[in-house]
């Protein structure tokens, strides 16, 4: 808050503010490490793994990690390092678009609400109510259930889940700042609606929603993993993460590997967005720091 | 007290009717209908077959009235038959309620059990050994999915050293021992994720406690600092995490599905699974809406329980 309230006087003092504290914070900077190691591995998955992810190789099938193959190979002899560093792409695609659906739809009808308040405010949390009155998965699996899986059923399950409290978050946000004294100058000097929303309101919001998007994004990867291991994920033989642990359990006894290298890139992922979301936290509204 | 009450009951009622709704809306989202999805493209039926199905399943009626029928029994207690089995919904899930209700309160126990003395040692240990361990369990808890503990479990302690079984259920009522064999590796694996989650409010909720007034006086009365985190902070420090506690039941919920699933526990959970695998949608329909009935009731009861706890909560 006390950064984004910086904004007006000074950009570049804010951001050097900002910067000089995301350094200092050893929880941002591993997070944003292990997030950065993750995403150019999903990026440049095509340079880094050793072998196609689903061509079948009968010869090589359930061989134990060697220097060959480090993470070993599964059923069918693929590579699962390959594999895994493939799986990032879905996994991360899946969750990133997810992520920003729900946070333009459930974002933007939570500031909308705590703008404008009265009938449209009580509806919209009414709406978010009856989708948090659902264990988030359990939506997730129910939506998909009926819709079918894919790519993009996958995406948009898990983008209404997440759009009731990212609505919240918004609201919330929306609401501290609503009555300020700059909202209230703005509003005297005759700026419209929409302005004093878009250039005054949704700066001051900012820091929550980054942080929101941040932790969501490990949810989101959880979630994904837990629907693809359910098979309600992205159809076979594109590597998902959870497809994979649930492939890999068939041979748990002969190939253990195949379950335990996804497991930990679920694992690394997860950490870092945790990590990276706990920093930012710290960094950007010092009321919340963790202590 | 009773207007808080009152308010959260309304809230919670709004909720109900919500989820009701939307499950009832659910149906009507699969691609092409539902008799067209349970009976397949490849059995080329007439479309005579299709009306008479419709028909049958009162998919032919106009929606509103549907949904009359639908909810009218619904507040009769009735949630429809299995289109497979033709077994009555309420019937099999009284069945399975209790296996999932014993895996929920299992990993509850085995969450608090972990969380609460890890969190006090934490916060008493601050920025020592001790701390940094908690934390390090807390992160590695949170970002592990409990489907892959499971999985990693079942290896350790079913395949490798043969302690406990990796599927199955046996009634509790029939063999405590063996029931209680049966469940450790499932309320495990669904328990860590909320013992770390709750390990970290613990933890911070105490060291909250510990920096105010009324704990100062209590040192500085010269009582021993087993007496002040014991008897004084630790009452006040666990309100948040009953909240949270309250909050995470959705999740055990949500995850007891899948937990069910990896060792064949016969509850609501793998219910649900099995009527999606078969395309039974009034069974996926009865199993979202008791889990989610069960959800809205423990965060009533929560919230209620905080009032209990914390008279500043009623004036809110």
């Amino acid at each position: 808050m006390a950064l984004m309230a910086e904004n007006s006087s000074g950009e570049p003092r804010a951001v050097r503010t900002f910067w000089r504290g995301f350094m200092a914070s050893p929880s941002a900077l591993t997070g944003l490490i292990l997030v950065a190691l993750v995403v150019g591995a999903a990026i440049f998955a095509p340079i880094f793994s050793p072998f196609d992810p689903v061509k079948y190789n009968p010869i090589d099938r359930l061989q134990g990690p060697s220097l060959k193959h480090i993470l070993g190979t599964d059923l069918y002899g693929r590579d699962t390092f390959s594999r895994v560093i493939f799986g990032a792409r879905v996994s991360l695609s899946v969750s990133a678009i997810a992520v920003t659906m729900a946070l333009i739809v459930g974002g933007g009808l939570g500031a909308l609400s705590g703008f404008r308040l009265g009938w449209f405010d009580t509806l919209v949390m009414r709406l978010t109510d009856v989708l948090l009155a659902f264990p988030a998965i359990l939506l997730a699996i129910a939506l998909l259930a009926f819709l079918g899986g894919g790519f993009w059923n996958l995406t948009l399950a898990i983008a209404i889940v997440y759009s009731a409290p990212f609505a919240r978050v918004a609201r919330a946000a929306v609401l501290r700042v609503r009555e300020d004294a700059f909202v209230e100058a703005s509003r005297a000097l005759g700026a419209s609606n929409p302005r004093i929303l878009w250039r005054h309101i949704l700066p001051n919001a900012f820091a929550p929603m980054l942080i929101e998007v941040t932790l969501r994004l490990a949810y989101a990867i959880l979630s994904e993993a837990s629907l693809s291991y359910l098979g309600l994920g992205t159809p076979p033989p594109a590597p998902a993460w959870g497809q994979m642990i649930a492939d890999g359990r068939r041979t748990l006894e002969l190939a253990p590997w195949a379950s335990i290298g996804p497991g930990l890139a679920i694992m690394i992922t997860v950490l870092g967005f945790n990590l990276l979301g706990d920093g930012l936290r710290d960094v950007l509204d010092p009321r919340l720091r963790r202590r | 007290m009773i207007p808080f009450l009152a308010r959260r009951l309304l809230l919670a009622m709004f909720a109900l009717l919500g989820v009701v709704i939307l499950v009832f809306v659910m149906v009507r989202l699969v691609p092409g209908d539902v008799v067209t999805n349970l009976v397949g493209i490849d059995a080329h039926p007439t479309p005579e077959q299709l009306a008479n199905l419709r028909r049958l399943f009162g998919i032919d009626l106009p929606i509103h009235v549907q949904f009359g029928k639908w909810f009218g029994a619904l507040l009769t207690g009735d949630l429809g038959e299995s289109l497979r089995t033709n077994r009555s919904i309420v019937s099999d899930l009284a069945l399975r309620l209790p296996v999932t209700l014993e895996l929920t309160v299992l990993a509850l126990g085995i969450a608090l059990i972990i969380a609460v003395p890890l969190g006090v040692l934490a916060a008493i240990r601050r920025g020592k050994t001790a701390d940094y361990l908690a934390s390090l369990f807390a992160l590695a808890g949170l970002a592990a999915p409990n489907f892959w503990l499971a999985i990693l479990f079942i290896l350790l302690f079913s395949l490798q050293f043969r302690l406990l079984p990796s599927s199955g259920y046996v009634l509790l009522n029939e063999n405590p021992l063996e029931n209680l064999r049966h469940m450790v590796l499932p309320a495990l694996s669904l328990g860590l994720s909320l013992a770390a989650a709750t390990t970290r409010i613990t933890r911070s909720s105490l060291l909250e406690v510990l920096n105010l007034d009324y704990v100062r006086t209590a040192r500085s009365k010269g009582l021993s600092e087993r007496v002040v985190v014991y008897r004084h902070a630790l009452k006040n420090a666990l309100i948040p995490v009953v909240t949270v506690i309250g909050l995470q039941v959705g999740t055990l919920l949500g995850g007891a599905i899948i937990i069910e699933e990896i060792f064949g526990l016969p509850g609501i959970g793998r219910f649900a699974l099995e009527g999606i695998n078969l395309r039974d949608y009034p069974v996926v329909q009865g199993a979202v809406l008791v889990v989610a009935g069960a959800f809205v009731l423990v965060n009533v009861l929560v919230d209620v329980l905080y009032a209990l706890i914390d008279p500043r909560m009623r004036y809110d």
